[in-house]
């Protein structure tokens, strides 16, 4: 704890404050002083007519997010980046290295393994995930009957907690009794032990991830209702097929909504934690997942400079990717404002 | 004529092969979650021999009981209930409030902060979770929930972007005839426009709700007693000590999963609202 923290805490502990509330009391008397400096200067300011009114209530409303960035975001990342250059293990202090988390990052396998396993699950389940949430929104969007129950029931499983998930699929790709092996067995098959193999453990967790596209599918369901029909119209007159309406018309008109789900869910995949976590790591480390590695050093072995000098490697690394497919996107990706010169892009039905 | 039927009838043919698909795969998304229902009612021997089987030939209750008393879960759920509701008034508060001023004062730097607002919805989690709990420990707020709490209060990204959306949409006179009225722009905030937002409220609140019940990296960071551990922490602790007692695991895997189940059939429409308008997913 901080020195001054510290002294405010015992302070209140002499106050005879609930055990349960003394964390949270330093820091939000430090708030409220703050804050009471905030409204202070606000008030001269606009009394002195320096500020108008209105900048000045602005400002005062966006005041928790601008503390919360600089508290919770600008702050922290500056301070990682500081000890991402030093050696800490939190009990001493920081001891500069140098670049020397980097240089050590470098000859580390481990560091290697985990951004393999990494690669490995991102590249393969995110397109994996895009191609079959789209597949199946496009079948649900036949406005066939019914389709609110299928709707439902392939959204259920995005309802089941990421551990509950883990614990489950444990189960379901269990190599004696659990559901995968039983199907395969019937026909004949004998099934990989799945979680227990190192070849096996990714093609798990990569069918894992399968199970809940739902949250994508409805996403994509929403686009394709917003296609508008006259274009369908259009291609039906030039005699177009089923397909070739796909391939030519809602394909393009979707791609948007495809381009920045792809981004989203390959930053989330770069993040995956919770099935490393949960398998240790899997056999021969095949599910050291990047950010269950990150937590290893910060948070098991409290190499907090390590630690911070691998969340920067990611940072960048998603970066580059996020660069690398906006550029790409370019190709691919369709905006009405290129058609129609200039001319905004047509803003979205209203919901009320 | 005869092309005209002819699609017609490529048409239904097209419409079948789309049910049959769509149950196939209906089939294949169900039976996991069926039979974690289902293996949380069955004895661990029935469970061994059932194979694919779902119906369980006996029917035992008792799983529920003794997987919730194998580990403190009134405790483990009062502790959750706490790092939902908290995050969700802080959050609804305080983005709606953040939205409010980017969605309808047009100041000088109102722009630019917007943009800074919208640059920081993608940062990836891992760059500040060892600063904050370098920060969360010099306050004094290791093995508490307040960690999972407090940040909840100071706004975010996403969710300010969200109801700015929400509250730009809304006709422009709104606020004028209470200003005319000598209404301040705080009380139009607290009288007019937070009442009118209940769709983005609940939306949001839907959102939150789901993100820290089923928060897990955040609790097994700050938290190490069990007077403060979530339940998403007890599931995962029951998985080291049980791993072999499917039923009890499965039992318990149900619990924590039954509230989600019942908010989305509650919700539904909100799910989906906020599902399609964020076109993103938080894990």
């Amino acid at each position: 704890m901080n020195g001054i923290i510290e002294q405010i805490y015992n302070m209140f502990e002499m106050m005879g404050m609930p055990a349960a509330l003394l964390p949270l009391l330093p820091f939000l008397s430090i708030i409220a002083v703050l804050y009471v400096i905030i409204f202070a200067v606000a008030r001269i300011l606009v009394k002195k007519k320096i500020v108008h009114i209105r900048s000045a209530s602005f400002y005062l409303f966006i005041s928790p997010w601008i503390i919360g960035f600089l508290l919770f975001t600008i702050g922290p990342m500056i301070f990682s980046f500081y000890i991402s250059f030093t050696n800490w293990e939190v009990v001493s202090d920081p001891k500069w290295i140098g670049t020397g988390n980097y240089q050590m990052l470098f000859k580390d396998t481990m560091f290697y393994k985990s951004l393999a396993v990494t690669f490995y699950y991102t590249l393969v389940s995110v397109p994996l995930q895009v191609v079959l949430s789209l597949a199946i929104a496009l079948l649900m969007n036949l406005k066939l009957k019914g389709i609110y129950l299928f709707r439902t029931i392939y959204y259920l499983p995005t309802l089941v907690q990421g551990v509950a998930q883990m614990v489950l699929f444990l189960w379901i790709f269990n190599p004696n009794v659990g559901l995968v092996n039983s199907i395969l067995g019937v026909f004949g098959i004998e099934g990989p032990t799945w979680f227990s193999s190192p070849d096996w453990a990714m093609p798990a967790v990569i069918i894992m991830s399968l199970w809940t596209v739902g949250g994508n599918m409805i996403i994509y369901l929403a686009g394709l209702s917003d296609v508008p029909t006259s274009l369908y119209e259009a291609a039906e007159i030039d005699g177009a097929t089923t397909a070739r309406k796909v391939w030519h018309v809602t394909l393009p008109q979707i791609s948007p909504i495809l381009f920045f789900n792809g981004v989203t869910s390959m930053i989330g995949a770069f993040q995956t934690f919770t099935q490393g976590f949960l398998n240790n790591g899997g056999p021969d480390n095949s599910l050291l997942f990047y950010a269950y590695y990150l937590y290893q050093n910060a948070f098991m072995w409290f190499k907090m400079g390590y630690g911070s000098a691998l969340a920067w490697v990611l940072f960048i690394i998603i970066l580059l990717f996020t660069v690398l497919v906006f550029r790409g996107s370019a190709l691919w990706v369709y905006y009405e404002t290129e058609q129609y010169g200039g001319k905004k892009r047509h803003v979205r039905k209203k919901r009320a | 004529m005869s092309a005209k039927k002819e699609r017609k009838n490529s048409k239904t043919a097209i419409n079948i092969l789309a049910y049959l698909v769509l149950i196939a795969g209906g089939v294949a998304f169900l039976y996991p979650f069926v039979w974690m229902i289902s293996a949380s009612l069955k004895s661990l021997e029935e469970i061994a021999v059932s194979g694919m089987n779902l119906w369980p030939g006996e029917w035992r209750w008792d799983n529920y009981v003794k997987a919730l008393t194998s580990f403190p879960f009134g405790r483990y759920l009062i502790n959750t209930l706490l790092t939902t509701i908290f995050p969700i008034i802080g959050t609804v508060l305080s983005c709606s409030l953040v939205g409010y001023a980017f969605a309808r004062f047009k100041v000088k730097g109102s722009g630019i902060l917007f943009l800074l607002v919208l640059s920081t919805m993608l940062l990836p989690g891992e760059v500040t979770m060892i600063p904050q709990f370098i920060l969360f420990k010099n306050l004094g707020m290791l093995d508490s929930l307040y960690p999972l709490i407090v940040p909840a209060f100071f706004g975010s990204p996403f969710y300010i972007f969200l109801f700015r959306q929400f509250y730009s949409r809304l006709p422009v006179g709104l606020e004028e005839a209470a200003i005319i009225d000598g209404c301040g722009y705080f009380k139009i905030w607290r009288v007019i426009f937070l009442p009118l937002s209940k769709p983005a409220l609940i939306g949001v609140g839907v959102m939150v709700f789901m993100g820290s019940w089923n928060n897990f990296m955040g609790p097994l960071i700050y938290i190490n007693s069990d007077k403060w551990k979530t339940l998403t922490l007890g599931l995962a602790g029951f998985q080291g000590t049980f791993a072999t007692s499917t039923n009890l695991l499965m039992a318990a895997a149900v619990v924590i999963t039954l509230p989600c189940i019942i908010l989305f059939f509650a919700a539904q429409k909100a799910f989906m609202e906020g599902l399609t308008f964020s076109g993103s997913k938080e894990n």
